[in-house]
């Protein structure tokens, strides 16, 4: 009901679990070319039905924003539906809706993106619009105060009334020391309350050029034919001169357990939440990432999981417990370890329980059994993939904006099974480590003055 | 593969194409070798098969005292049936990359299916053992029972839950609708293994029983398919009748004080059956008002101009028993009056004046153009092709779709608009909405 252009949660956690194809596989045939002023291309052909997901990602999101403007880039994704010289503010939406065609744009801490699901023959309709407001966006005060409330209010809905999206947000606050991806994507709102015009017009040009985007088209649609259409329509915009190159402030050492709690009032149902710093696909040593992914699934996905069936089913401490891994950041990632206690059971308890969980993996490792089953589940999530055009289109497009290519994801299959038994404990080893983690607690605040918060 | 005595029928096949086609698929109706009926899409593209069914008979079947007996059954489908415990249960599907997914509606049990093609029979064979035998052991019974009853006492303080909930519990009064599928705090404890049986055997019945399957499959290996998930099934179904029912406290506003910064609303009234002439005139009038889009009336009035909610919607649900119109916004407190106001007068103004020409026409190209988009996956074509088939609208509904759009004329678009939003609506707000106190009478 309430989904229009959204933030992509911190957490994209399959992206990477469950994109692409093996390369022995027959998938659709993915093309993938630069245009002369630096927009890169990637085409997935799929001409089941005649519709075409497009979309256009930048590569700029919250971890670009400069200190003291959080919730900038996120800002800006709102405003760009706020119209161009040539085509005035609803033009875009009013031409998508009358096509028959849902449009939406997201943000997360890498990138910013925006796509239109059309009707196959309207394709070029939507890349025109698409291209004018890559550098034609114009903005006043009328429309962009009204739209500050707005992301004010997605603030209170996404968080604000959310005790959990509470706490989440302060463990990334506190497990990334000088890097950016401490701060939401949404903003911290005393900053987002700031945020005016220029900001937003200085950082759209700043980051939004052909350069510093791709396009991604899935659907009813040939290669050479969505070439062509990129000529006529992006081709045209010149590229940016001084794109400043993605340097963001990097993590030290992480050296100290970290701990914090969170009470909040309506909190019915208390939680544990921890993070670990680790390799992202794009910063960690070859096959560092997959052994990470293929953990992740051990550890807490699914019923059969350790921690599902260590926590809920055999000792009966917890309600629910899992675990994820966030592949797809151009710099350091998480690694996310969760659960929450049955009545009676504190959290310190869980924790003691689930560090059990996790000492037994780094300890005697993974068994084959688990291995085979764990890899057969996401190579087969790959090819079921091949069956959703918004998802391959998506799965390309958060890969190539977090410094992975499309050779990459068309042999992530590959890689999986590659995984060792070994590097799956070695991994588990060498990167959950507490000191490198923040274990959040998620409690109800029964203080008197709690009431008085609003 | 085992192969199974007997012949597919192909009643009738309907082909989706030529120049305003949404889809270049076909529909065939099969009839399996044991005389179950399916609607099956051939699709080669990828190695898969996808299966979409439902059974009559969901949360309307529960006692009124042990509301979410349906939810808590389906939740322990995939926990253990036949010879295999739960933890083998998983590992067999997990093994072979099988998903199985179950939801329980007011009026429908829906399930799926997806395999790939080379453990196709494994999964039919896995859904079968869960439609047929599950176990309800009493430790899994209280392990799920556990989660539930996390789950709705962390609602207890979700201002959505608790909108929501108070809205069709003051609508429909003593009536199935009025409940929660989930169930209560109070009634989900008094669920016994029994009622979970009772559920599964007097709902899971070849009557009633509605399966589209879409994927790389034949329409004889599809009918073999559905036999080995559905053959051994009871043939009636034993369902209590549901009542019919209207909406009742339309005028009323009920406040529900939680300590949250921004209100959560509620808003409805009658709505329109899916079989009533009118249902067409008035799905275009709706997405008029207040349709997904980013064109609706709600969405330029509420967020683009005055930016008092990040999201403000609403839409037509039907139910085989009653009908209403239902939407919902999250303000900011000292605005949430300012929100209402502008809500109830666009409906007003609808309600009065019918949409524009122009407002008519778009709708109606985004209507017809937009509904390819859902049926672009096989899941996504299961489910719809399951949906028509719950709301009988026939075989061929999908290329007919569009003339039924066209014949809406402004006149009819003005009638409906009058009959669908003249009702009153019922409002629940929960937050600490600023002068705003409940009102109107029980």
């Amino acid at each position: 009901m309430l989904a229009n252009k959204c933030v992509v949660a911190l957490a994209l956690i399959l992206v990477f679990a469950t994109p692409a194809l093996a390369a022995e596989q027959a998938g659709p045939e993915i093309a993938d070319f630069t245009l002369a002023n630096g927009l890169e291309l990637v085409v997935i052909p799929d001409h089941r039905a005649p519709v075409i997901t497009h979309m256009i990602w930048y590569k700029v999101g919250a971890a670009d924003e400069t200190a003291g403007k959080s919730g900038l880039a996120h800002f800006l994704e709102h405003l760009m539906f706020k119209g161009t010289a040539k085509n005035p503010a609803g033009k875009f939406s009013q031409v998508v809706a009358r096509i028959g065609g849902q449009e939406n744009a997201f943000t997360s801490q890498d990138y910013t993106g925006y796509f239109q699901r059309v009707p196959s023959d309207q394709i070029k309709t939507v890349m025109e619009f698409e291209a004018d407001r890559m550098t034609g966006l114009q903005l006043t005060d009328d429309v962009v105060l009204p739209e500050r409330n707005v992301i004010l209010e997605e603030q209170n809905q996404r968080v604000g009334n959310n005790p959990r999206a509470r706490l989440s947000e302060q463990i990334d606050a506190a497990l990334y020391l000088n890097h950016p991806y401490g701060k939401p994507v949404i903003g911290w709102r005393h900053e987002m309350e700031e945020l005016s015009r220029d900001d937003a017009i200085g950082f759209y040009r700043r980051f939004y050029a052909p350069n510093n985007a791709v396009v991604v088209i899935a659907g009813d649609i040939d290669p050479a034919q969505a070439r062509a259409l990129a000529e006529e329509t992006y081709g045209k915009v010149a590229r940016h001169a001084a794109l400043a190159p993605r340097i963001r402030p990097q993590e030290p050492p992480p050296v100290a357990v970290r701990s914090l709690t969170l009470a909040d009032p309506r909190v019915e149902m208390p939680a544990m939440q921890r993070e670990y710093l680790v390799p992202s696909f794009a910063t960690a040593t070859r096959g560092e990432s997959e052994a990470l992914e293929v953990l992740a699934h051990i550890l807490g996905s699914g019923s059969n999981s350790r921690l599902y069936r260590a926590l809920v089913v055999e000792k009966q401490v917890a309600v629910a417990a899992g675990a994820w891994y966030d592949a797809s950041a151009l710099d350091q990632s998480k690694f996310g370890v969760q659960g929450s206690p049955r009545p009676g059971v504190t959290l310190p308890q869980l924790e003691a329980e689930t560090d059990a969980v996790i000492a037994q993996v780094i300890d005697k490792g993974v068994t084959d059994e688990e291995l085979e089953r764990t890899k057969t589940r996401l190579i087969a999530d790959a090819l079921y993939a091949q069956d959703n055009q918004a998802s391959m289109a998506r799965w390309y497009g958060a890969a190539l904006t977090t410094g992975a290519t499309v050779n990459d994801v068309r042999h992530w299959p590959d890689r999986i099974r590659a995984v060792t038994a070994d590097q799956v404990r070695d991994a588990a080893r060498r990167w959950l480590d507490k000191r490198r983690s923040v274990t959040g607690y998620l409690i109800k605040d029964v203080s008197p003055q709690a009431e008085k918060r609003s | 593969m085992k192969r199974l005595a007997g012949s597919i029928l192909c009643i009738a096949a309907v082909l989706i194409a030529g120049p305003h086609a949404v889809s270049a698929m076909t529909i065939e109706k099969i009839v399996s070798p044991s005389g179950i009926e399916a609607w099956l899409v051939q699709e080669k593209a990828v190695p898969l098969v996808a299966l979409n069914y439902a059974f009559h008979g969901g949360a309307t079947q529960d006692e009124p005292d042990k509301g979410g007996t349906a939810n808590l059954a389906i939740d322990m489908l995939d926990e253990g049936a036949g010879d295999l415990d739960g933890k083998a249960f998983h590992e067999r599907m997990e093994n072979h990359a099988i998903e199985l997914g179950f939801q329980v509606g007011r009026d429908y049990m829906h399930g799926s299916l997806r395999a790939l093609n080379e453990h196709r029979e494994e999964a039919f064979d896995l859904l079968r053992l869960a439609l047929t035998s599950p176990r309800f052991e009493a430790g899994d019974v209280e392990r799920v029972r556990g989660q539930e009853m996390a789950a709705l006492q962390r609602d207890t303080t979700n201002p959505n839950d608790l909108a929501s909930r108070r809205w069709w519990e003051t609508a429909f009064p003593g009536h199935p609708y009025g409940r929660e599928t989930k169930g209560t705090l109070e009634s989900v404890p008094r669920i016994t293994a029994d009622d979970l049986r009772s559920y599964v055997r007097r709902v899971f019945a070849r009557n009633e029983l509605k399966i589209s399957i879409v994927g790389d499959v034949d329409a004889k290996t599809a009918g073999e398919l559905i036999d080995r998930a559905f053959a051994g099934l009871p043939a009636k179904n034993d369902l209590k009748p549901v009542a019919n029912a209207t909406p009742s406290g339309l005028g009323r506003r009920i406040v529900i004080n939680v300590d949250v910064p921004q209100a959560v609303v509620t808003f409805g009234g009658q709505g329109i059956a899916r079989q009533d002439p009118d249902f067409m005139a008035a799905y275009i009038v709706n997405h008029i008002l207040g349709g997904g889009s980013f064109s609706s009336r709600l969405y330029r009035e509420v967020r683009e101009k005055r930016g008092l909610a990040y999201g403000v919607s609403d839409s037509l649900v039907w139910f085989q028993r009653a009908a209403v119109v239902l939407g919902g916004t999250a303000t900011r407190a000292d605005r949430t009056a300012d929100a209402l106001a502008v809500i109830e007068e666009e409906i007003k103004r609808m309600a009065k004046d019918g949409p524009t020409p122009d407002e008519l026409a778009a709708a109606k190209s985004f209507l017809k153009g937009s509904y390819a988009l859902t049926l672009d996956t096989s899941a996504k074509i299961g489910a719809q092709l399951t949906q028509i088939q719950i709301d009988n609208l026939g075989i061929d509904y999908i290329q007919r779709r569009g003339t039924l759009i066209d014949a809406v004329t402004i006149e009819d678009a003005r009638r409906v608009a009058r009959r669908l939003y003249s009702g009153g609506l019922l409002v629940t707000v929960a937050g600490r909405p600023k002068g705003l106190t409940s009102s109107g009478t029980e």
